[in-house]
């Protein structure tokens, strides 16, 4: 393999871990306060607001529903506003950034979902504030799950960044379908798959081992 | 301490249908009591207990407690107030990511005290309640006991005047009850703290209530000091309750004893409180009245200490001297009934039921099988 092929699947990797790292961090400042929404205005949440979760509710179903490749090009005005440009490493961002935020939001509100209602009940009868509830009682209770929901994102947009090579977005997705599908390099295409393999068992390990360390249920 | 007046709470269940959880129930516990509501499942206890810290904000009724009304106070001044009432629950209610000490000050945390301020507290409690050597353990490395006094210390962080015990026992098992019994104690002792404890364990009214309330669909049934309700209960559902301790019939084999053998003598029960029972009173009866007799059965047990049994005798003297050992146990403070045998051997298996039944009750009058 020449030394150029070497490099483009270092700066592919790159591309790739940039789409995936910023938009499952933004994703998740998006998304672990929409699933709190979520969890906490629900018909037996703390603070019951059936209007306002049902409109929170349709709007993270839809754009989970919408299919990503569809999504990419229908936010294009959108990417354009936010990155300057629809095309390229940030431009993909934006899209994966939206596709991951309901996504974690969903999970974030299952987690929150399983943690005892006699601890919320318990915390009530201390005195606590709502805001502190959240704080002190449910996002650390829910912590493991939390994480878990990340690490399950970050895979999810590892299989996503791989469709932003549709807008120029690069990453090691990109990379496999250019040289080892359109110029016929099979090596190439096998390498990719091995590294996003490798990559995935990586991130899915760490957030093992990080929910483990947390759990002391 | 606490006053509730006409407190009734009402609501809709998944499929729509009202359920009336409490109806107009009025309680007043003074200070410094352990004030037992015991009721079955489904009599509304927990949701009575949850009113007092408005968890449950009642349908109608007041709730009063230090001097502070709590239905009319504002969402901050109930959040103020609920910190003047501690309460532990039968799941313990533990948070799993904190430790013991954690779980502990997390109350603390919720007023804002300083860590240095958070440690000072904390600490006695943990002593206090007997968890120094596990300060770090989390809440699934400890056993049932063990978690419900992280409960307890965890109520007493924040130096409540009351404490609700919502079943605080009814997951553990007898010891650990015990155990968990004798520290609430104590804490009412030297804390002077009032307790408000539901259970539908009589077991656990007996070792240290001082008052009891029966609560029976929604509604209090019966009230009374726990020595009088044990003496003397009054509603069916109470005497069924009183069953698990103490047995106000006699058991189905010392019946069939006496109707199969035909037993010739009288059966004579005597029931007795308090320190009566010290005094050798048998055995004077029997050098006094030349008294004869050999036990059925007999019960023993304690309530706040006190003494507190039945003793069934079958005796072969004659009418005057059972008269004259009557006479004498009640001049004690012993009180004796005595039964037909003859009308017990004629009688079918309900109509003997109902002649034992009634022996701690007879001074009311009552005669009705729970």
């Amino acid at each position: 393999m020449s030394p150029e092929l070497l490099a483009l699947f270092w700066s592919s990797f790159l591309e790739t871990l940039l789409m995936v790292g910023v938009a499952g961090a933004v994703g998740a400042l998006i998304g672990i306060p929409l699933g709190i929404a979520l969890h906490v205005t629900d018909a037996h949440g703390m603070l019951p607001h059936p209007w306002l979760n049902r409109v929170l509710g349709i709007v993270v179903n839809a754009v989970r529903s919408t299919p990503f490749i569809i999504l990419l090009v229908a936010v294009i005005p959108f990417t354009r506003l936010l990155a300057g440009s629809s095309i390229g490493t940030t431009a993909a961002i934006v899209p994966l950034t939206i596709a991951a935020a309901p996504f974690i939001a969903r999970l974030v509100e299952t987690a929150l979902r399983e943690v005892d209602r006699g601890l919320v009940e318990a915390a009530q009868a201390m005195g606590a504030t709502h805001a502190q509830i959240v704080r002190k009682v449910l996002l650390p209770e829910a912590l493991p799950g939390i994480i878990a929901a990340l690490t399950v994102t970050l895979v999810s947009l590892v299989g996503y960044s791989a469709m932003a090579g549709a807008i120029g977005g690069g990453g090691l997705g990109d990379l496999g379908i250019r040289y080892g599908y359109q110029r016929f390099l099979p090596e190439v295409m096998l390498l990719v798959v091995l590294i996003l393999i490798g990559f995935v068992q990586l991130v899915q390990s760490l957030g093992d081992r990080l929910v483990r360390r947390l759990s002391h249920r | 301490m606490i006053r509730i007046e006409h407190l009734s709470q009402h609501y809709r269940d998944t499929q729509g249908g009202e359920v009336h959880a409490v109806r107009d129930v009025s309680l007043h516990i003074p200070a410094g009591q352990i004030f037992g509501i015991i009721g079955r499942s489904g009599a509304g206890k927990s949701t009575l207990v949850r009113s007092l810290n408005l968890l449950h904000r009642p349908t109608s009724g007041t709730v009063n407690i230090a001097g502070r009304e709590l239905t009319t106070l504002t969402p901050d001044e109930l959040r103020q107030a609920r910190r003047e009432i501690g309460m532990i629950f039968q799941h313990f209610n533990l948070l799993t990511s904190r430790n013991v000490f954690d779980n502990i000050a997390l109350p603390l945390e919720l007023i804002g005290l300083s860590r240095d301020e958070i440690r000072r507290r904390v600490d006695p409690l943990i002593e206090l309640v007997g968890l120094t050597d596990q300060r770090l353990r989390y809440p699934a490395q400890l056993s049932g006991g063990q978690k419900q006094r992280v409960g307890i210390a965890r109520a007493l962080a924040s130096q409540p005047k009351v404490l609700l015990s919502d079943e605080a026992t009814s997951a553990l098992d007898p010891e650990t009850t015990r155990a968990i019994l004798d520290l609430l104690r104590k804490i009412n002792r030297e804390l002077g703290l009032t307790i408000v404890l539901i259970t539908h364990q009589m077991q656990v009214v007996k070792q240290i209530c001082d008052r009891v309330a029966v609560m029976d669909a929604g509604r209090i049934i019966e009230e009374g000091s726990v020595i009088d309700v044990f003496r003397a209960p009054q509603h069916a559902v109470t005497r069924a309750l009183l069953g698990d301790v103490i047995a106000h019939e006699l058991p189905a084999s010392v019946l069939a004893r006496l109707r199969s053998q035909a037993v010739r003598g009288r059966v004579l029960r005597l029931s007795f409180i308090g320190e009566d029972v010290d005094r050798p009173l048998l055995s004077e009866a029997v050098k006094r009245f030349g008294l004869d007799f050999s036990i059925l059965h007999g019960q023993l047990d304690e309530i706040q200490g006190q003494p507190f049994g039945s003793l069934t005798l079958l005796s072969q003297s004659d009418a005057q001297t059972l008269a004259a050992a009557q006479a004498f146990f009640s001049s004690h403070g012993v009180r004796s009934e005595e039964f037909d045998v003859l009308r017990i051997e004629s009688d079918d298996a309900e109509g003997v039921l109902s002649l034992a039944v009634p022996v701690l009750v007879s001074a009311e009058g009552e005669r009705h099988v729970a």
